[in-house]
């Protein structure tokens, strides 16, 4: 219980820092930061536009204490200003529309990454010399080391491109309309299958060699033995003790790891025109939609928050040494 | 059982334990011999590919005039050209070629992707030695800082520094990479002295009367040395992978020519949808084997220094080499002498 | 005579393949063990004891290789088993007890899970009644039984031990290797412990095979001792002989490096020199460079096992005349305490 209390009390920590850094931010940019934004726009903003910005980054007369006070308040109640691409929308509401995507994507791809890649990292490890030990790694390795962006283009060209195995953008066909319909969820996996197969495929041999790494550790302990000793048979081993205990590290690793998945998730969405956090990132980006890009990186960063709390929780219930 | 130490001339290499399990002793370094380590990383297949995989690109990066001469943003032909003899890679969307692109785009890439390998290594030691050593409130403190900077999704936090503060500089780039990769070097950095720290000769030289920056510096730092090469090689990747994503959103400097902006304008330029598969797959491929070439390096550092898949792994090979495929169980094998 | 042994164990050699070399860790050892016989193996840390208690049951992992010799059970020759043969004869017929109990024990499972897997594993019980016989054998060891669904860590040391018992009793095992079951425990629990062990083996009547560095537990608990060194054995005696009447050099600097608790004050002695290099032992026999009465034939000759007196081994060439002959005289004036 203290254990995860200590957790949720670091993640506020983390969560305050990205909110003051969001602050600091615009107030770093050489110069005024409205008349920065002006320049950048080379006199295209509208005043609305400019006033929206300003009230955004909290920009204002008032003393920096007040100023930081009003933008904190603002953000705990969801009010990250508005959106200059999508004027007048609230930022918030642009980013509604594409966070679902991007935890479908992330979610997809993490958990069958975690699953797959310890399954085989697990048979990895008993078999040393086997076909999961010697020829899996440094493939994986290999495919590991590419891009996601560049995995994604070549993905994209070949599967989708020149052999029309796959769609090309979007997150489901375009004549259709969201609900609950088989052919709505059937367009959402189609389209899902290059994205998240491209994040798959780049992160999984990092999960397999990480559990491969702790079963192996796990392998040379003395309970090990003991189970061996006791007669009881491989799979049961296998399963119930070593992989059981190489487990918990990785656990935990997964809540480090949702960091470099998410970067890779963003930088896959674009190339795809998949309609989540990324995509729209590179959008406001284009469009230099700073009150947007600070939106996002923010939700970026509690989403990923709020995943590690839940990996702590996942954790607690796996370690029994930790639930004390 | 303890395998004697009173031949100097073959210093002990194992240990082999009452429970059987055999275990490559560390040995603390002693004079300016190369260290074990070291000399079998020298001999392992695949950091032997690894290097010589980085050694040709650093070739091609420095002996680029000579090998792709001219200017690479010269606009040499019609756009969208496959690759040919007079284009070897063909041309970009914009007409510019390809191969001389290529080559020169690897010049700002690996600079800035060492640059910042040093720089976060650097840090990492800084912050990841004394949190590591010194403990108690230094340690809580560094060990909060470095965990609020890990736990923030870099590619988020990149994007919105450059965006507000960008100035397409390489000193901007190699800045921002650096706040957002020192956390990781600092993490592993920080482990490994606390396990050091308990080493019997720390605490010989603590009994001794050295100071703890001298005891860091003389003890500690030198027995690190293969973890700090590889938190090297890690952030170095790091940083490419960074870099070029960074650039490939939009966010690098247009105007230079490195392997992130390349596939920027390919993209930009619609090389894919077109068909024109030249304009992004020759930089990308090459981000993609230096990187594997960093990792097949990091990985024999691995193997070599990490005990237990040392023994396990030569096990492995013993065995393969003895027969056809590894034993499926863990049964002591009964192999006789033929006496 | 007397019924046909347990287990027979005939100049089983066992290796290790090291970086370094080949270690030949046990080196020709034999001994029997009789149903309800308690024999005790003690020797320093890396003569090999706990390696011989591994390889009978086969549980030594790579690189360790049985390279020759025999083991019996009930005439059943273990080498020779297949792997599903082990697995049914482990537990069943040989169980053992582990050094630290906490290392032994699953930590993600609860002790009642880790008794009754066992019971699942070899008898065709459901999981309800193999949980049942584990709370009796709970019981029987003296652990409450809501401990059942307790984990590794909630429990104190003792109990884990006595834990590790439980599991070792489930199928009711004709021989039990206890391998240092009590080092890792303090002196006040080491008596409980041993004297449950003692009681335990009265109500069931199991063979114990019972491996120590410390001599002192073994007087009093076993019916025989086996002394070993450097992977040999080198004495063998009913438990009072070797203590009353210590024959080997080796055996008689063991005793005397044990101070009486009573009686006269007398000069404490330790046996000079360290154990040796297992990859290159001595020549002939292997204490002739730490023994007092070493002749130059020791060094070249490897001296056997053979019966000095009646029931008493020793494999010293002090006593290559007849058997049953006095020894040198030198040898009683070593074995005088305060020496």
């Amino acid at each position: 219980m203290r254990f995860l209390i200590r957790r949720l009390g670091f993640y506020l920590l983390a969560a305050w820092a990205s909110l003051t850094l969001n602050f600091v931010l615009p107030r770093m940019m050489p110069g005024d930061p409205a008349a920065a934004m002006f320049a950048r726009f080379r006199g295209q903003a509208q005043p609305e536009q400019i006033e929206a910005m300003r009230k955004a980054f909290g920009l204002s007369d008032a003393p920096l204490i007040q100023q930081y006070g009003t933008y904190v308040s603002h953000a705990l109640r969801g009010d990250f200003g508005l959106s200059i691409s999508s004027f007048p929308a609230p930022v918030i509401q642009v980013i509604g529309t594409s966070l679902q995507w991007t935890l479908l994507l992330g979610l997809v791809s993490t958990i069958l990454g975690f699953v797959i890649g310890s399954l085989l990292g697990v048979f990895g490890a008993w078999r040393r010399g086997g076909l999961a030990d010697s020829v899996l790694p440094p493939l994986l390795l290999f495919v590991g080391s590419f891009p996601y962006f560049w995995l994604a283009s070549l993905a994209l060209f070949f599967l989708g491109f020149r052999w029309k195995l796959f769609p090309l953008r979007h997150a489901y066909a375009d004549n259709l309309m969201p609900s609950w319909s088989w052919d709505f969820i059937g367009s959402v996996g189609t389209h899902l299958v290059l994205p998240a197969g491209t994040i798959l495929l780049v992160s999984i041999g990092g999960w397999m060699l990480g559990m491969r790494n702790t079963m192996i550790s796990v392998l040379a302990e003395d309970y090990i033995t003991m189970a061996e000793a006791k007669g009881l048979s491989q799979n049961r081993i296998m399963f119930a003790y070593a992989a059981r205990n190489a487990l918990l590290p990785n656990v935990t690793a997964v809540g480090m790891a949702l960091g470099f998945v998410i970067s890779g998730a963003l930088v896959t969405e674009t190339v795809f025109a998949y309609p989540g956090l990324g995509y729209q990132l590179l959008t406001a980006v284009r469009n230099l939609d700073y009150p947007l890009m600070q939106g996002i990186f923010l939700m970026i960063t509690f989403a990923v928050l709020i995943a590690n709390l839940i990996v702590d929780l996942l954790y607690v219930r796996l370690d029994p040494r930790v639930r004390g | 059982m303890q395998i004697d130490m009173q031949d100097q001339a073959r210093p002990v290499t194992a240990e082999v334990t009452d429970m059987g399990q055999v275990l490559p002793l560390a040995q603390p370094r002693r004079g300016v011999t190369l260290p074990l380590w070291l000399r079998a990383v020298a001999r392992n297949r695949k950091a032997t590919l690894g290097v010589i995989i980085l050694a040709l690109f650093a070739l091609v990066a420095l002996a680029a005039p000579v090998i792709a001469p001219g200017d690479p943003t010269d606009f040499v032909d019609r756009p969208h050209l496959a690759p040919s003899a007079a284009h070897l890679l063909g041309t970009t969307g914009q007409g510019q070629d390809v191969f001389t692109q290529t080559v020169w785009g690897s010049r700002p890439t690996l600079a800035v992707g060492l640059l910042v390998g040093i720089a976060t290594t650097i840090v990492g030691i800084v912050v990841g030695l004394s949190a590591g050593y010194f403990g108690g409130g230094v340690d809580d403190l560094l060990s909060l800082v470095t965990n609020v900077f890990l736990i923030v999704p870099s590619l988020p936090l990149l994007v919105v520094l450059a965006a507000f503060l960008g100035s397409g500089n390489f000193a901007f780039f190699i800045l921002v990479l650096t706040i957002t990769g020192w956390a990781w070097p600092a993490r592993i950095m920080r482990s490994q002295t606390l396990s050091l720290r308990e080493k019997d000769f720390v605490a010989a030289a603590r009994v001794g009367g050295e100071s703890g920056p001298r005891i860091i510096l003389t003890e500690i730092l030198p027995n690190m040395l293969s973890i700090v090469v590889a938190s090297f090689l890690g952030s170095t990747v790091f940083a490419i992978g960074a870099l070029t994503a960074l650039e490939f959103l939009g966010l690098g400097n247009p105007s230079i020519i490195s392997w992130g902006t390349n596939l920027y304008w390919a993209s930009n330029n619609a090389g894919l949808l077109t068909g024109a598969w030249w304009t992004f797959v020759p930089a990308g491929a090459c981000i993609a084997l230096v990187a594997f070439a960093f990792a097949l390096v990091n990985y024999a550092i691995d193997e070599i220094t990490n005990p237990r898949l040392r023994a396990q792994g030569e096990v492995a090979a013993a065995s393969k080499r003895r027969r056809k495929s590894a034993p499926s169980t863990r049964a002591t094998p009964v192999v006789r002498h033929a006496s | 005579m007397l019924a046909s042994p347990l287990l027979d164990v005939q100049g089983l050699q066992v290796e290790y393949q090291t970086p370094g070399g080949v270690v030949r860790a046990v080196d020709g050892v034999s001994f029997q063990i009789r149903p309800g016989e308690v024999l005790g193996l003690a020797g320093e840390s890396g003569s090999g004891k706990s390696t011989v208690a591994h390889a009978i049951t086969r549980i030594l992992h790579p690189p360790a290789v049985i390279t020759g010799g025999e083991v019996h059970f009930r005439d059943r020759d273990v080498l020779a088993m297949s792997d599903t043969e082990l697995a049914n004869f482990r537990w069943r017929e040989v169980s053992m007890v582990f050094q630290s109990a906490m290392n032994a024990l699953n930590p993600v499972m609860t002790i009642g899970d880790q008794i009754a897997d066992t019971i699942v594993a070899h008898e065709a019980v459901t999981r309800r009644d193999a949980r049942e016989r584990a709370r009796e054998l709970l019981d029987v060891v003296g652990i409450e039984a809501r401990r059942l669904d307790a984990y590794p860590h909630q429990l104190s040391g003792g109990m884990r031990q006595r834990a590790v018992i439980a599991i070792a009793l489930a199928l009711n095992p004709p021989l039990m290797i206890m391998d240092e079951p009590t080092t890792a425990l303090d002196v006040v629990v080491q008596q409980e412990i041993l004297l449950q062990i003692e009681e335990l083996k009265e109500r069931f009547g199991f063979s114990i095979l019972f491996i120590t560095h410390d001599l002192s537990l073994l007087v009093e608990f076993s019916d025989r001792i086996a002394i070993m060194y450097a992977g040999q054995i080198v004495e063998m005696a009913p438990a009072q002989r070797v203590f009353d009447d210590p024959l080997h050099p080796y055996t008689v600097g063991l005793m005397n490096s044990f101070p009486a608790l009573t009686g006269e004050k007398t000069r404490m002695s330790g046996i000079p020199g360290s154990p040796p290099d297992m990859r290159h032992p001595p020549s002939g026999c292997r204490f002739h460079d730490r023994c007092a009465l070493v002749q130059p034939m020791h060094t070249r000759v490897v001296p056997l096992l053979r019966e000095a007196k009646p029931g008493h081994f020793v494999a010293c060439h002090l006593y290559d005349a007849m058997p049953g002959s006095a020894p040198a005289a030198d040898v009683h004036h070593l074995a005088l305490r305060g020496r």
